[in-house]
């Protein structure tokens, strides 16, 4: 089942120096792995929030402001799109995330709309 | 114990105990809650139209497992009638060919068995129970499939709106499948952490119908009673684990007191007055045998630790025999595994009644400094009973003041009122 792990921290707190190169490394080394056990799907680091563009369309109107969607002490700064077994295999991967440590990973399955749509039983209560 | 002369009756609770693994295999095989819980209810239909008349099975459980299961092929063979992928017509297919397979009168103890663990309801258990659903989804949910608790008596129990606590359902349910949390007991690395887990959902649910809180009294019993009959399958089904026996033993040994916890208006009887006479001495002779049975295992733990507290006071003859220098050591031991607030209020409270008020009061004291429990009144409360035995009469009576803010159960209240009246009098 595919999920998105995104990668949630404070901007201000990212490792800098000898520090950043320890970063890439594990970093490297959790893409690694991933690629390995041959679930990787897709992940990059996104450029900082200082970057970002929001952009809405109310009444017709495009309205694009400065800035990331929210303003919140973590933003995102990255992502893995990765095949796993199951919840739990997703969890695991995630506290493997060096972001995990001092951020936040959000889980989020993927809507595959490919597989069989939701589940037989709504079929059959739309059918009655 | 006599069965009830109600045929309805004794067809619901036979049904409740018997179908938990019923529930729980089906679940396994259809990979779908509701499916599995639409099937068992329907042989529940069927047990109450036909177990008054022909009689009880000899083996209501292999019973419910073959009619629950029928109903189920039932209902996948209207499924493939409409299904229109292929995919669809081929997992149905292979499900009902998995369903056929069940054994109806498999039971855990066969040596057919690779281990007791394979028991679908621990399998149950851990995904209700599951770190990624809301604690409150937990509980529900485990009361729900495993429990055999309807929503409204759950609804009823939490003090909240019927159609609350069915959309907690139907979302915990959708999350369960839509997320892909599995259903399955969890590999050994995960299993001290997920169990523990487990445990707490079951201490929460114990603890709701223990606690003082206001609701109807029936229910709340009946908690008690859920929370204590999962706890044995628990044990069951894990007899290994000593945190799983320290529950049960924490539940027997405090239920043991319930019919003395309430006096005869309702009022809240507090233990240094309770008749030790009414206490259920069978209970706690069966919770004292899990706990030692526990200890033996040395692996101690948090639930261990209160078991042996409770039993500790269930030892004591009279209140004054309590071993209170016993107890608030085992609360500094279970503060070095749970270092929290609450576990350092209650060892306050031994050190009190070991030591005298003016010990417990420097302890307390350096809580409220710290500025934890400012909400809890149990904190206020206590620091109010130990200003009283102090004599700091005015202090006292501020720290009930404090206390009765927060309190809303009405015998708490009942007996805090009694006491402000004291303080304010002397």
């Amino acid at each position: 089942m595919r999920y998105l792990l995104l990668i949630y921290t404070e901007e201000q707190l990212e490792p800098t120096g000898d520090a950043a190169g320890a970063e890439f490394a594990a970093y490297d080394a959790f893409t690694t792995e991933v690629r390995d056990r041959g679930i990787y799907q897709a992940g990059e680091a996104l450029r900082p929030t200082t970057t970002a563009t929001t952009v809405r369309v109310r009444d017709g109107q495009t309205v694009t402001t400065d800035g990331p969607f929210a303003e919140t002490k973590e933003a995102l700064g990255g992502f893995y799109m990765v095949d796993a077994t199951d919840l739990d295999d997703a969890i695991q991967l995630a506290a493997k995330i060096p972001g995990a440590k001092h951020g936040s990973i959000e889980i989020r399955p993927i809507f595959d709309y490919g597989a069989a749509e939701g589940s037989a039983s709504e079929a059959v209560g739309a059918a009655g | 114990m006599p069965p009830p002369t109600d045929p309805h009756v004794a067809v619901d609770r036979l049904f409740r105990e018997e179908s938990g693994r019923v529930v729980a295999t089906l679940i396994r095989v259809l990979g779908d809650f509701d499916l599995a819980e639409e099937a068992v209810q329907e042989a529940f239909v069927t047990a109450l139209e036909t177990w008054p008349a022909r009689g009880v099975p000899d083996n209501p459980g292999a019973w419910i497992m073959t009619t629950a299961r029928n109903r189920a092929i039932d209902r996948l063979r209207r499924r493939k009638r409409l299904a229109e992928k292929a995919e669809l017509l081929g997992r149905e297919a292979a499900i009902e060919a998995e369903l056929a397979e069940v054994d109806p009168d498999s039971s855990i103890d066969a040596e057919t068995d690779v281990s007791p663990i394979a028991d679908d309801r621990l399998r149950l258990i851990f995904t209700c129970c599951h770190p990624a659903l809301a604690i409150e989804a937990r509980v529900a949910l485990t009361l729900r499939t495993l429990g055999g608790l309807s929503t409204p008596e759950i609804a009823r129990a939490f003090l909240v709106p019927e159609v609350t606590l069915a959309q907690r359902l139907v979302r915990a349910k959708r999350k369960i499948r839509d997320a892909g949390i599995p259903y399955r007991v969890p590999p050994d690395h995960d299993l001290p952490e997920r169990l523990d887990g487990v445990l707490r959902v079951l201490y929460l649910v114990f603890n709701e119908g223990y606690g003082a809180s206001s609701g109807d009294r029936l229910i709340r019993r009946e908690l008690c009673t859920e929370a204590i009959r999962l706890g044995r399958v628990l044990v069951d089904l894990m007899p290994d684990e000593p945190e799983a026996l320290g529950l049960l033993a924490l539940m027997l040994l405090h239920d043991a007191r319930r019919e003395a916890r309430t006096g005869r208006d309702g009022e809240l009887v507090l233990l240094e007055d309770q008749d030790r006479g009414r206490w259920n001495r069978p209970r706690i002779d069966e919770g004292r045998e899990l706990l030692e049975r526990a200890l033996r295992m040395r692996r101690v733990g948090p639930m261990q630790l209160q078991a042996a507290i409770a039993a500790l006071h269930d030892d004591a003859e009279t209140p004054a025999a309590t071993d209170w220098q016993e107890i608030a050591g085992l609360y500094a031991a279970l503060r070095r595994i749970e270092p929290t607030p609450i576990v350092e209020l209650n060892r306050a409270v031994a050190v009190a009644m070991a030591s005298g008020p003016e010990a417990g009061l420097l302890l307390v004291d350096a809580l409220v400094a710290a500025g934890k429990l400012e909400t809890y009144p149990y904190l206020h409360a206590a620091r109010a009973d130990l200003l009283r035995r102090l004599g700091r009469s005015s202090e006292a009576a501020a720290a009930y003041e404090r206390a009765l803010e927060l309190t809303a159960n009405e015998a708490e209240r009942t007996f805090l009122d009694g006491r402000l009246a004291e303080v304010a009098r002397g």
